[in-house]
């Protein structure tokens, strides 16, 4: 089996709301899940990094959370993204993808572009 | 805003105390299950697939842990939790709870109160604006300070370019009539500017004005807030209104504020201006005005230090000027002695109290070293606990933040009872403090001393819980999960011995300053004072009122009086039932009478004409060498026949003859004492040397004639009466019978010899009492620490010594390993602490007396008891070795 990744702290906040996002309420154990899927089983998520991340967006306002039925019929918790979270989504994406792309510029920099 | 949501959420968790325990383990119960659920689906048998599920989840109690700082205020619940913790675990260990607080509390309890009576006296700024600024200002020879006169004074005033307030004083002691019995007042004349220098203001009325500071100037005086209450009611009226003193009339003027500290004189309760003669001092040098009497204090000028106005006035001393000339006696040609005035009243009483506050924080030292050893040891028998937690996912912050929070939580009660015993040591400080000692009413369990204390209870407990804390997080914790392993600790054993070690080393440094002190004590007991002090009963008394004034008209008529009085003092006093003996005399031995009233030049016919010798001049009535049974050598004693008409005479003492005329007979020699115009004395007899002035100093030349002979009356004697049993109990007859002859005289001091001799020794006894408390807690706290240790490794090494004793080795080796192992610690410490005693003695020695620093039976005697003191701790842990049941030890593991 192949060493799986830890999520880089920071991270997993931003991985929770996209996937909040795209598939709706979903309870803990499908969020780690999915993201593990969504990295194509590259990363691990467990629940001792996955719960204090759910609670602190909670107390943010950026997620709300229910009781409810699951698919097998289990009393589960379901998280949903608030306004305030597809808010907080918009600006972290476009933070990501702002870092992601100073950062992408450094590796594709070559010497005789700076000459 | 977001960081402000999550705070005001957090808040509102912490406070209605909810708990989202219950959903986070219902959701992780969740969780688990469906991971499993999953594990089974990808085909893992169902144990498999639990396991697998559980492993990756990781350890609940981190988990939660990681949930619960995120959910409500991690470091104050912790604290809350952590000290419930600790109270669980404390009681569950009550005697080391009991021996923990007691031990900082006596520690921190002695040192705050050490603290508090040093503070005023040695650290805090006396109590008057800009109180660095005041100097006192003396006059030297051979770099002893003596008193100045008023001409010296007006010199200096006129002079000087530093001071703004330049002021003078001496003591004062009016007889206040007008009650049902005279009182006499403890009150100082001094120059008008006095209260200036000091910068405080009368809180009634007014200050002295400079055209009140003249010779025959109005008679005013400023009372004391104490004497306003007790004496005058407390009644603003009394301001103009007038008082008689010593027979004048005197205006009050003034009632100094209550909190007024008169640190010059602590106990005056009277002022009122100097009534010297300006015109006097300008012609006449034998005046008063040119007496050595005075004492100077000056406020400087801001921005004038020490050095710079004692160059100033040492200037003006090298240089006279015609128009303040000065006699040979008052000439100032050894120059100035310019002190602060803080430095000056606690010159006596520094070094005493600087060594009593070094020994107490020995102690202190001790006292957290012994905590720490404790706390050391208790952390050895936790290792399986602490293992424990680690195991169940406590991290390493988190078990040292438990074990700091439990000293500090110990320290804080033993801080809390110390405060206790602080306040009542404060109390018994001030009860048994000698009379030396200034400030004494400033001393109180003070603000600062609190903060001190509290202070002190924080460091030794972070510092006592760090330490064990340390070295059990130091060792990979994991390993000892198992309890009672084999594992030895090591570096913690190390640790635990050197503690040790320094404990042994305080002790004995505290011990040799004890055993030196004693020592000293009980050389000052055996000083033989040259009388014999039991049984005797002093009282002094000085004639007070215009009757013993000599006036223009009667130029004799107060001298005679004077003589008179005191003659009829001796009669009525000779007369009480139950005295054996009595005698008059004008200073008593073992008092400072003698260097205020008695020093004169002594100038003998044999000798060279130009040089005296500074002796004592006893003025006694006849009988009071035999009163004092002060042996006589030679001739004979005084007699009443050595009146005013007969021959001259004195007696001379011991080591005078010795000096003067080695190898002769002194009797029927020749001296002058005093005024070089008188006839000759001729010496009659040779008594003993006495102790004039301190049992400590030998100033043993002195010379005693009768009143009728001598060149002026004194006013001031002091009844000496010895009588058979409690000196004491004669005392009120004694004192009826002076008031027979004249009621209008009060009693300066009434006291056995036995009390003069135990005031003379105050300071020394104080000190040493202090230093024999805090060297017995040293000896307790040396003799657990190492009993401690021992215990310990006993009951770690039950295994081992089980082992030993099944192979072979008899009661004896056992004994010999332990007790061994116990004193080879006590030991080194010992040798360590003779060291440091040593060198630490230095800062005894001007408390010691007869005995050496290095006093090498005190050093020996002293590590004697220590190394016995250590045996004894170390027998009992031996004891419970040799016990060892070699098949129970074996078997127990």
């Amino acid at each position: 089996m192949k060493q799986k990744k830890d999520v880089q702290q920071g991270t997993l906040a931003l991985m929770v709301l996209k996937t909040l996002d795209v598939l709706g309420p979903l309870h803990g154990y499908a969020v780690a899940r999915r993201i593990e899927q969504i990295s194509g089983d590259l990363l691990s998520v467990n629940q001792g990094t996955l719960y204090p991340v759910l609670l602190r967006l909670e107390q943010e306002g950026a997620i709300a959370s229910d009781w409810a039925a699951s698919e097998n019929n289990r009393r589960a918790r379901f998280y949903r993204l608030t306004r305030t979270g597809r808010k907080l989504l918009g600006a972290e994406k476009r933070e990501w993808e702002q870092t992601a792309s100073i950062v992408a510029r450094f590796f594709e920099v070559k010497a005789e572009d700076l000459a | 805003m977001r960081a402000l949501r999550r705070l005001v959420a957090r808040f509102r968790n912490f406070a209605t105390a909810r708990r989202g325990d219950e959903r986070l383990r219902e959701e992780m119960d969740q969780h688990l299950a469906m991971q499993t659920e999953e594990n089974i689906r990808s085909g893992m048998t169902p144990v498999e697939a639990r396991r697998q599920a559980r492993l990756k989840c990781g350890g609940a109690e981190s988990i939660r842990e990681d949930y619960h700082a995120e959910e409500g205020l991690p470091l104050l619940e912790n604290l809350i939790h952590d000290t419930r913790f600790t109270l669980r675990i404390l009681r569950r260990s009550p005697g080391f709870t009991i021996v923990v607080i007691l031990t900082l509390a006596l520690a921190i309890g002695a040192c705050t109160a050490i603290f508090s009576a040093v503070n005023p006296i040695l650290f805090e700024p006396l109590p008057y604006p800009h109180a660095n600024r005041i100097l006192t200002i003396w006059s030297t020879f051979g770099g002893v300070r003596s008193r100045l006169a008023f001409g010296n004074w007006r010199e200096l005033v006129e002079r000087n370019h530093s001071f703004e307030a330049l002021a003078v004083y001496e003591p004062w002691q009016p007889v206040l009539l007008g009650g049902a019995q005279p009182v006499r007042l403890n009150g100082q004349k001094v120059s008008a500017s006095y209260l200036r220098v000091l910068g405080i203001e009368p809180w009634l009325g007014r200050d002295f004005l400079p055209a009140e500071d003249r010779f025959n100037g109005p008679a005013v005086a400023i009372l004391s807030y104490r004497l306003w209450q007790q004496k005058f009611g407390g009644e603003r009226g009394i301001i103009g209104a007038a008082v008689t003193l010593d027979g004048d009339r005197y205006t009050l003027i003034g009632v100094m504020p209550v909190g007024f500290e008169n640190v010059l004189s602590s106990q005056a309760d009277i002022w009122a201006p100097l009534d010297y003669n300006v015109q006097a001092a300008a012609t006449n040098f034998e005046s008063g005005e040119w007496g050595n009497h005075l004492y100077m204090v000056g406020r400087a000028r801001p921005g004038v230090s020490r050095e710079a106005a004692l160059r100033d006035l040492d200037t003006i001393a090298a240089n006279r000027i015609a128009q303040f000339p000065r006699p040979p006696h008052a000439a100032l040609q050894h120059g100035l002695i310019v002190d602060s005035l803080k430095a000056d009243i606690t010159r006596g009483v520094r070094p005493a109290l600087l060594a009593v506050m070094g020994a107490v924080l020995l102690v202190l030292l001790m006292a957290g070293v012994n905590v720490t050893n404790l706390q050391l040891a208790r952390g050895a028998q936790r290792q399986s606990e602490f293992a424990m937690r680690v195991a169940l996912g406590a991290g390493r912050m988190r078990l040292v933040r438990q074990l700091v929070t439990e000293s500090l939580l110990l320290a804080g009660l033993g801080g809390a009872v110390g405060v206790a015993i602080a306040a009542a040591g404060v109390r018994m400080l001030v009860a048994m403090s000698p009379s030396g000692l200034p400030r004494i009413q400033a001393i109180h369990l003070s603000g600062e001393a609190f903060f001190f204390a509290l202070i002190l209870t924080t460091l030794v407990g972070v510092v006592t819980g760090l330490v064990p804390a340390l070295s059990a997080s130091r060792e990979e914790l994991r390993a000892s999960a198992q309890p009672n392993s084999a594992r030895s600790t090591r570096s913690d054993s190390w640790t635990r011995r050197t503690l040790v070690v320094t404990e042994m080393a305080l002790a004995l440094v505290l011990l040799a300053g004890a055993g030196l002190l004693l020592r000293s004590m009980e050389r000052l007991l055996a000083v033989d004072p040259g009388f014999n002090p039991s049984g005797l009963l002093t009282i002094q008394i000085k004639t007070s009122g215009h009757e013993f004034d000599d006036t223009s008209t009667a130029p004799s008529g107060g001298s005679d009086a004077r003589r008179r009085f005191f003659q009829q003092v001796f009669d009525a006093v000779r007369r009480v039932p139950g005295v054996t003996a009595a005698g008059l005399t004008t200073n008593l031995p073992l008092t400072d009478d003698a260097i205020i009233y008695g020093i004169y030049g002594a100038r003998f016919e044999s000798g060279p004409s130009n040089v005296g010798t500074d002796v004592f001049r006893y003025v006694v009535s006849p009988g009071y060498c035999e009163a004092m049974q002060i042996p006589l050598r030679r001739g004979r004693f005084l007699s009443k026949l050595d009146g005013d008409d007969a021959p001259s005479v004195v007696l001379i003492s011991e080591s005078l003859a010795k000096s003067q005329f080695p190898g002769q007979d002194p009797i029927g020699k020749r001296v002058h004492v005093g005024p070089m115009n008188r006839p000759w004395y001729t010496v009659v007899g040779v008594v003993g040397d006495v102790k004039q002035n301190s049992l400590v100093t030998d100033e043993p030349d002195a010379v005693y004639l009768t009143a009728g002979q001598s060149w002026f009356a004194d006013d001031t004697m002091s009844v000496v009466v010895r009588e058979r049993g409690d000196a004491l109990a004669l005392a009120p007859a004694v004192e009826n019978a002076i008031w027979s002859v004249d009621k209008n005289q009060a009693l300066v001091r009434v006291a056995t010899a036995d009390q003069l001799m135990a005031a003379d020794q105050a300071t020394r006894r104080f000190v040493l009492m202090l230093f024999e408390a805090f060297a017995l807690v040293a000896l307790a706290l040396a003799a657990t620490g190492i009993y401690g240790v021992l215990a310990g490794s006993v009951a770690e090494r039950t295994r081992e010594i089980g082992v030993r004793s099944a192979l072979g080795a008899s009661r004896r080796d056992i004994l010999g390993l332990v007790l061994g192992k116990g004193m080879r610690l006590a030991a080194i410490g010992a040798a360590l602490g003779l060291g440091a005693a040593a060198v630490s003695s230095s800062a005894l020695v001007s408390l010691l007396f007869g005995v050496s620093r290095l006093d090498p039976l005190t050093y020996l005697s002293v590590t004697a008891l220590l190394l016995v003191v250590a045996a004894a701790a170390c027998a009992i842990p031996a004891a419970r070795a040799v016990a060892v049941d070699p098949m129970q030890a074996l078997r127990s593991e």
